[in-house]
């Protein structure tokens, strides 16, 4: 499946891999309706990691579009919360 | 249902709204490849804002550095001439001088940052660019107005997620290249004001004022103090001269007397 990392582009992950990171994606989701900023923190860095971990770059010229989409390592929690509501943080 | 769905769905909404609201597949294909050209003008133009921005805070920090290397050289001399006083009225200083210097280098650090995402940002979107111009033409081209509607959806789909990411992308780089403007433009009025003490060749440089007094009195306490030596030295011998040495001297005057002499 087709994995962007906002700001970085998109990877090819296996599915094997994609339980794993929705685990990864539960605490990140926990740790924003908590608020809490650590845990968030924590949790983003390892999903992110895991990514970079199992992913391959898809080639610049697909036009194919993700089937999940991650935050960038310098979100913060608040800019989380708008593109999960969408508040005008995605432009046009 | 987890972040990264979520996000992705808002993405995928986002789309699919565009989608809706053109009628004609051929219009989407054209008035999409407008956009994503006007974009790409876009995010380039967004990596030369930065590198600009960049450039100016290297400028002020080349400044900034300058300043603390010749309060440092200031304290030595003040330090060497004795004056421990003036020394740690310069140390002072630079230590200000420098905390602007380090605050300004983890800002440039994040503007080299945002500049590189923006360049990646815009390579990939122009391959994506270059992609669905390419899928476009085969579109029109090759299929039915039916099959080329799922064909469109699928490319457009795909672009507009890019084309949001870059956007994202291009706001954050704005609104830090703002903030940064910002704060060099406050910068550039500290040091015009002179608060920040702009050493270099300033003129509000007092410690430099007091050196240079003391380098100008100790020039001249030097060279009294040379004079006084000659003197000191000269002038037994000249006294023993008037009566040791007037042996010596009077043959070396003795032809000028004669010929004073000869003459009258």
């Amino acid at each position: 499946m087709i994995v962007r990392i906002l700001g970085e582009g998109q990877l090819h992950v296996p599915e094997s891999a994609v339980g794993e990171l929705n685990e990864l994606d539960a605490q990140l989701e926990a740790a924003v309706e908590r608020s809490d900023e650590p845990a968030f923190r924590e949790a983003l860095d390892a999903l992110l990691g895991k990514l970079r971990e199992v992913g391959e770059q898809v080639e610049p010229g697909t036009l194919e579009p993700s089937g999940l989409i991650v935050p960038s390592a310098d979100t913060t929690m608040e800019e989380v919360r708008r593109l999960l509501t969408d508040e005008g943080l995605i432009p046009g | 249902m987890g972040v990264m769905k979520r996000v992705q769905l808002v993405f995928r909404a986002k789309a699919n709204k565009a989608l809706d609201r053109m009628e004609d597949p051929r219009e989407t294909l054209d008035y999409s490849y407008q956009q994503q050209l006007e974009l790409l003008q876009k995010v380039r133009r967004g990596v030369a804002d930065v590198a600009t921005s960049r450039k100016r805070l290297e400028l002020q920090l080349n400044q900034l550095q300058q300043s603390a290397d010749k309060l440092t050289r200031q304290a030595q001399d003040s330090l060497a001439a004795g004056r421990e006083d003036l020394a740690r009225e310069a140390l002072q200083r630079k230590a200000g001088v420098q905390s602007q210097i380090d605050d300004l280098k983890v800002q440039y650090e994040s503007l080299q940052s945002e500049e590189e995402k923006l360049t990646g940002a815009a390579q990939r979107l122009q391959a994506k660019v270059d992609a669905f111009r390419m899928k476009k033409e085969t579109i029109k081209a090759t299929y039915t107005a039916a099959e080329a509607q799922t064909r469109i959806s699928e490319a457009f789909t795909g672009i507009s997620e890019e084309m949001g990411d870059v956007g994202m992308a291009i706001q954050r780089a704005e609104d830090k290249t703002e903030q940064m403007k910002a704060r060099a433009g406050a910068i550039d009025e500290l040091m015009a004001s002179g608060a920040l003490d702009d050493m270099v060749g300033g003129p509000r440089d007092d410690i430099q004022a007091e050196l240079d007094r003391m380098g100008a009195s100790s020039g001249v306490d030097r060279e009294l103090e040379q004079m006084k030596a000659a003197l000191a030295s000269s002038a037994p011998r000249q006294i023993e001269g008037g009566q040791a040495d007037g042996a010596s001297a009077e043959p070396a005057s003795a032809p000028a007397v004669e010929q004073a002499g000869d003459a009258e």
